[in-house]
């Protein structure tokens, strides 16, 4: 430790607090002076917190990385970018943190539709921002929560209204373009009453060491449909923390599609809270390789009657790669008749990969159908053998079938655009010999 | 084609087979009938290479080769073709996926260059229209959600594809109504050729109506005790397995 508080960030945050948006917002001043307090005092989470038990974060005092002050103005790779750009899609940008109009495409939105700038729209309506603020996570959950209150500088904020049915998804795409950068960003989803609409967020960078602490709040309405797509393809030296926290409300539809698939060590968070007779569907894939280190956190709070929550978190870790799966349902007393599944299955494929599992389920209700499964282990032998019996050699059926177990997570995308490119990224990882795209 | 002599295989220390001696000629469908437990289904376990069979006694031969010796793989691309009881569900990995894959396997089996991309999308096309399948078939998981008809057709998809030179159809009538064991049949008829030989096993004499042996055998206790011609089998549908049963105990 280099400063009497528990991290070396905390110092260097003098030198940027006065560019943070909102600083003539009282009510934002004293929630980003209550976050830094919060996180000066316990710094970033350690291996002695129960929910961090399985991922040492220590490596990211020992890089200090940098906010940027203001929009960047560097020129960025565009046709590299383009990859990442879904085909019918609208697209708002972020480059290390801060909002691109230049890259953003919101052309054709329908008017009711709000997509803006957090920071923007923080100067020019903070009414509209204030009654979601920090109303899906407190600064409390955990410090990197408080570190990105603190430190945020910019971000998303999405919109849809009432009995609006968007047919377009939504791409939230933060790039980062800089060695040592962090990039802190705070977006804000809200699907309002009886809206539909579908959300991907993509996360890239250049090939080099950097910090993406990202949280996401998101306010499901009474009856409203939302799907959310995450994509993490950060640089493989890169550290990504990126928090997705939502309230469903009466009657709501959540689905929720996590592919986790960059960074040198990563933390994903998605936590949901469920009203009444709502439904949420949370999707997960991991496929580490290398030094990589995947940490999946879910929280299912069930706190009111009738909701159905399902989950299926799957993994598959190479090389010295590590996965973490810590999945927790928590039924609360009064959420009688709720019905829960939660499953999560990993397949190891070297002797030196590791992951780490812990579902939970907490149940104070007592009448409700709650199920939990894991599996940790190899490839189903029948299935090996009967692809030998269709001529192919083991190795070659032992990496079909590999495939074939992320794919099936895959195969859940109906967006073309979005399927290809998860797709494309998998085959990176897991190349199928011969074979081309379409016919998978 | 293929010479079974005196096949003797056991299950762990349980012999499940005892010797069994069968020869099918190039062209020949042959029948191997029998009741629950007879040991048909480890026959063609033991002829398509699953683990977990010990052949303790006699011999295998195909095409004057050492089927036994051969990794299950290999025998498929020498031209053995198991058509699966329970056709295994692959989710994530498309039918044609697999078609491709184990084509280009047999072709560098042959010392042939891969099948390009355009000549292996004409011939699977026609595969399917011969088959009179959908060709959207093609892209979906390799048995995922398949009909109990639907995954026996695929076999046979699978079948006119790799065009073997031996078939063994493993119960393929099991848990078909009449109208899936007739397109199951008549998808056999359809990829029938003057040297392609076959084995069917089966419970029942009713596949048989669709698909005319020219040999039927009686299987009970792990071993061959009826031989004869297809009037065989109606003769057992008539009178029960019981009839050849108790023969052998007398």
């Amino acid at each position: 430790m280099t400063t009497q508080t528990a991290s070396r960030y905390t110092a260097e945050y003098s030198k940027i607090e006065a560019k943070l948006p909102g600083g003539s917002l009282p009510w934002l001043l004293e929630l980003r002076n209550d976050a830094l307090k919060q996180f000066s005092g316990r710094g970033f989470p350690s291996l002695r917190e129960e929910e961090w038990r399985y991922t040492n974060v220590s490596s990211i005092e020992k890089n200090l990385f940098e906010p940027r002050l203001e929009p960047s103005d560097q020129q960025i790779d565009k046709d590299w970018l383009k990859n990442y750009c879904l085909a019918d899609c609208w697209q708002i940008v972020l480059v290390d943190g801060y909002y691109s109009a230049e890259l953003s495409n919101l052309a054709g939105i329908p008017k009711n539709v709000t997509i803006k700038s957090l920071n923007e729209l923080l100067d020019a309506d903070a009414e509209q921002v204030e009654p979601y603020f920090g109303k899906a996570v407190s600064i409390d959950e955990h410090s990197f929560v408080a570190f990105n209150t603190a430190w945020f500088g910019d971000g998303a904020f999405i919109r849809i209204p009432a009995k609006t049915l968007l047919d377009k998804p939504v791409q939230l795409l933060h790039v980062v373009t800089d060695p040592n950068r962090l990039a802190a960003t705070r977006n804000l989803v809200i699907a309002e009453s009886m809206a539909q609409a579908q959300m991907i967020e993509t996360y890239v960078g250049v090939d080099q060491a950097y910090l993406s602490a990202a949280v996401t709040e998101v306010f499901v309405e009474p009856n409203a449909d939302l799907t959310m797509f995450k994509l993490q393809c950060e640089s493989e030296k890169a550290y990504h923390f990126g928090g997705t926290y939502v309230k469903q409300s009466r009657d709501a539809r959540f689905s929720h599609h996590n592919f986790a698939f960059g960074s040198l060590l990563a933390r994903s968070d998605i936590h949901v809270d469920l009203g009444h007779a709502s439904e949420c569907n949370l999707n997960g894939l991991y496929l580490g390789i290398k030094r990589q280190h995947l940490d999946n956190h879910t929280r299912i709070n069930h706190l009111e009657p009738y909701a159905v929550s399902r989950e299926v978190y799957k993994g598959v870790l190479d090389d010295r790669a590590r996965g973490v799966f810590q999945g927790r349902v928590v039924v609360a007393e009064d959420a009688q008749k709720t019905d829960s599944e939660m499953n999560n299955r990993n397949l190891l494929l070297s002797n030196d990969a590791e992951v780490d599992t812990k579902p939970q389920l907490e149940i104070y209700a007592d009448d409700v159908k709650c199920a939990h499964g894991v599996t940790v282990g190899q490839l189903d032998e029948k299935s090996v053998f009967y692809l030998q019996s269709r001529c192919v050699d083991e190795e070659t059926a032992r990496n079909m079938l590999t495939f074939a177990f992320a794919n099936e997570m895959v195969t859940k995308i109906k967006q073309k655009s979005l399927h290809d490119l998860v797709l494309a990224e998998v085959l990176k990882r897991f190349p199928q010999q011969g074979i081309t795209q379409d016919w998978l | 084609m293929l010479n079974i002599e005196n096949l003797h295989v056991s299950v762990g220390d349980k012999p499940i087979l005892k010797g069994i001696n069968l020869q099918v000629k190039p062209g020949e469908i042959h029948a191997i009938m029998g009741p629950n437990g007879s040991g048909k289904s480890t026959l063609s376990h033991v002829l398509s290479g699953k683990s977990g069979y010990t052949v303790t006694q006699g011999q295998v031969t195909y095409e004057g080769k050492d089927l036994t010796e051969m990794a299950p793989e290999i025998r498929a691309r020498e031209g053995v073709f198991l058509a699966f009881q329970y056709p295994v569900e692959i989710p994530g990995v498309s039918n044609i996926y697999l078609l491709k894959a184990a084509l280009n396997s047999i072709r560098k089996h042959q010392g042939l260059p891969e099948v390009d991309a355009m000549d292996f999308l004409t011939l699977i096309k026609e595969k399917v229209r011969l088959l009179e399948m959908d060709e959207r078939f093609l892209y979906r998981a390799v048995n995922e959600g398949f009909s109990g008809g639907e995954k026996k057709r695929n076999e046979i998809l699978q079948m006119a594809v790799l065009e073997p030179k031996l078939c063994i159809l493993d119960e393929t009538d099991s848990g078909l109504d009449i109208d899936a064991l007739k397109v199951v049949a008549e998808g056999v008829n359809s990829i029938r050729l003057p040297e392609r030989s076959f084995v069917m096993i089966t419970h029942y004499q009713r596949l048989l109506d669709y698909i005319k042996p020219d040999f039927v055998h009686v299987l009970a206790h792990g071993q061959i005790v009826k031989s004869g011609g297809p009037e065989l089998a109606l003769e057992l549908e008539e009178k029960g397995y019981s009839w050849v049963e108790n023969k052998q105990a007398a």
